[in-house]
């Protein structure tokens, strides 16, 4: 597992608030068995017409998204599906983290595990963050800190065990199965069985 | 004397294997782990790659919903799935359970339909259990007691290696509904005034348990209505402590327990109540007794209002106003103007005997409007099967609508039952996100009543109208 521990980029900015996983990634691309190569279906009806060309406005389609691996979202970010496509899609775009004042709990926990940093900023940074589109952000995430053009410094909250897997690149499964032996005492000790 | 604690906290303490730390979260334990086809191929894939098990085939149950075609067939070998990729995937899986030696009840099952129909009416679904599945709409099998969350692909992994999750532990929030629901009012119709008034954030970071009068008079099938869509708030989970209902509702069925184990799982389940005094991070009240139906008129499940309401007028709002724009329904406007194309009955919220019941006994007697298209989809083969033994079917057809196999359907359209560009669904399913019956369609959540009324009206239409 990569270790993520530092990233700059500039940010482009979807303001709509509760951008939902559907948006995100369209149920009909959810037959695939593969986590690779989703980045073709990210925001596709959004961003793509009924012919499959580029929507001329959509932000993602403007010359200056070109490169941004932070994307802004209005409030509560990634509602609806469990889908993990979604956050799939977004790194494989090239998005390595997204920020909002608010995360839906599913995605947030799907993006920690594949290293897509959700970064939930207080109302003031947010508003900041969505009427300034394209400025040079920098994400420190042992640190938790969101670096403004201005040098103002946010911390975010992030779980603190999902930041450790993302700076020592430690596997959560590999982490559970040394649990193994406490699962089987458990297992053993209970008073019903399902 | 011990403190009093939520139903959550009673569930939630049963299962945890290890403790959490401010450096770890908790090891918290799975009962049932439900899979479907869409959202464990990679989870398979990555077993395979470590050269991994699955730790509790007995306690894994798969199913194939999704991408399942709906068309009428005589013969479960007709059925044609739509795509190629959709194929593959559902070939994946019936290899995938074959491999790791989970029991699937596929395409050739009486008993397959949708994952979160079929858990409960096999009584795999339990009070006290934990239960958690790739999908979003697990917040069902809370209906029972249980405690019932969503996870995604890399958890479902974890599952599957290990019968655990890491998990923290999430927030309690209490939603007491009080009085009780009127003629021609549902609990899809509680269920999403309960959603516009804590908005589709509201429950973030939180397990709701819905209290009151209103929840307890309501039967099974009304219950798991009401937690299908707690994460339409964005909860965690929904749970509904159970009761003499819960218990008569397992009674016999295949797999709840027998003899003495039932006799012991009933004393089990009987505490399994919060305490007189328990204490919830947060408490909501919703009057049952004033409500009406309730109809969206937005892309969110939050966007709601009584069916004999205006569209509320927020204008300056650019979410809103993009809703609106995207749903071609106008601010101030009567929602009950709003002509219809299509009307789904269907869904793991809407999909259930007593659903099509309430569908049907408006229907009977009456004809769909010129135009219309109806599907009625019932939730699993068994729902199928009851339907018919009681002639539900023949009402439907009778009024012009079409019966069809189960399967999730056009709730979000991967399986070729879709709702074309710029078309409006009348639908009982649970999100009305932009596109998710199909690219442009436009969707009015709705009861199953309500469905049935505006089906036979052209229009979105007050089912008490309709009403014997």
């Amino acid at each position: 597992m990569l270790t993520i521990s530092q990233f700059e980029s500039r940010s482009v900015v979807i303001p709509t608030r509760d951008i939902d996983t559907d948006q995100i990634m369209p149920a009909r691309f959810l037959t695939t068995t593969s986590r690779e190569g989703l980045g073709e279906y990210l925001f596709h009806d959004l961003r793509l017409d009924s012919e499959g060309n580029p929507v001329e406005d959509f932000v993602l389609n403007l010359p200056e998204a070109e490169g941004c691996e932070i994307l802004v979202g209005g409030n509560n970010f990634g509602c609806g599906s469990s889908r993990e496509h979604a956050p799939w899609a977004l790194l494989d775009y090239g998005f390595r983290a997204v920020i909002s004042t608010e995360i839906a709990d599913i995605f947030r926990s799907n993006s920690l595990k594949n290293g897509l940093i959700p970064i939930v900023v207080d109302a003031e940074t947010h508003d900041y963050l969505l009427s300034n589109p394209g400025i040079m952000l920098a994400v420190d995430v042992a640190r938790s800190t969101l670096t403004l053009p201005d040098g103002n410094v946010v911390h975010f909250p992030i779980d603190g065990f999902a930041r450790y897997c993302l700076v020592e690149g430690v596997d959560q499964l590999g982490f559970l199965r040394k649990q193994l032996d406490s699962i089987q005492q458990f297992e053993e000790a209970r008073s019903w069985t399902p | 004397m011990a403190a009093a604690r939520t139903l959550f906290e009673k569930v939630w303490a049963e299962h945890v294997v290890a403790e959490e730390t401010p450096d770890t979260p908790a090891v918290l334990y799975v009962d049932l782990h439900l899979i479907h086809e869409v959202t464990t191929p990679q989870a398979f894939s990555m077993l395979q790659e470590q050269g991994l098990k699955v730790r509790r085939p007995d306690l894994t149950l798969a199913t194939m919903d999704h991408s399942t075609p709906t068309t009428p067939v005589s013969s479960f070998k007709d059925l044609a799935v739509v795509g190629e990729s959709a194929a593959n995937q559902i070939a994946q899986m019936e290899a995938n359970c074959e491999e790791f030696g989970i029991e699937l009840l596929g395409f050739d099952s009486e008993h397959r339909g949708i994952v979160h129909i079929i858990g409960p009416q096999l009584g795999a679904t339990q009070p006290g259990k934990t239960i958690v599945c790739g999908d979003s709409h697990t917040s069902t099998h809370g209906a029972f007691g249980a405690l019932a969350f969503g996870i995604g692909t890399t958890e479902v992994g974890h599952v599957l290696a290990t019968q655990c999750l890491l998990q923290r532990k999430p927030k309690t929030l209490a939603i007491n509904v009080t009085g009780q629901l009127g003629k021609g009012v549902s609990a899809k119709d509680l269920i999403l005034a309960i959603i516009g008034q804590i908005g589709v954030d509201g429950g973030t970071g939180h397990v709701i348990e819905f209290r009151g009068e209103a929840v307890m008079a309501m039967d099974m099938d009304e219950r798991m209505t009401i937690c299908n869509m707690s994460i339409e708030a964005g909860a965690r989970a929904g749970m509904i402590a159970p009761d003499e209902k819960t218990i008569a509702y397992l009674t016999d069925r295949p797999r709840a327990p027998k003899g003495a184990d039932w006799d012991a799982a009933v004393s089990r389940w009987q505490l399994l109540k919060s305490d007189d005094g328990a204490e919830y991070d947060r408490s909501v009240s919703i009057a049952a007794d004033r409500l009406g139906p309730m109809v969206t008129f937005g892309t969110n499940p939050g966007m709601v209002i009584g069916i004999d309401e205006p569209v509320p007028t927020d204008r300056g709002n650019p979410s809103f106003e993009k809703a609106l724009q995207y749903m071609q329904i106008e601010m101030g406007k009567p929602i009950s103007e709003t002509e219809v194309d299509v009307v789904f009955v269907g869904s793991c919220t809407n999909s259930r005997l007593s659903d099509l019941k309430q569908a049907a006994e408006l229907l009977r007697g009456h004809k769909i409007a010129d135009g219309v298209r109806m599907l009625v989809v019932p939730g699993s083969q068994q729902i199928k099967k009851q339907a018919e033994a009681i002639g539900l079917d023949q009402v439907f057809t009778a009024a012009g609508a079409e019966w069809r196999e189960s399967g999730c359907s056009m709730c979000l359209g991967m399986n070729g039952d879709t709702v074309a560009r710029g078309k409006l669904s009348v639908s009982t399913s649970n999100r009305n996100f932009e596109g998710r019956q199909g690219i442009g369609a436009r969707t009015v959540l709705a009861s199953p009543m309500t469905a049935a009324a505006s089906a036979i009206a052209g229009h979105v239409a007050d089912p008490r109208r309709y009403l014997p």
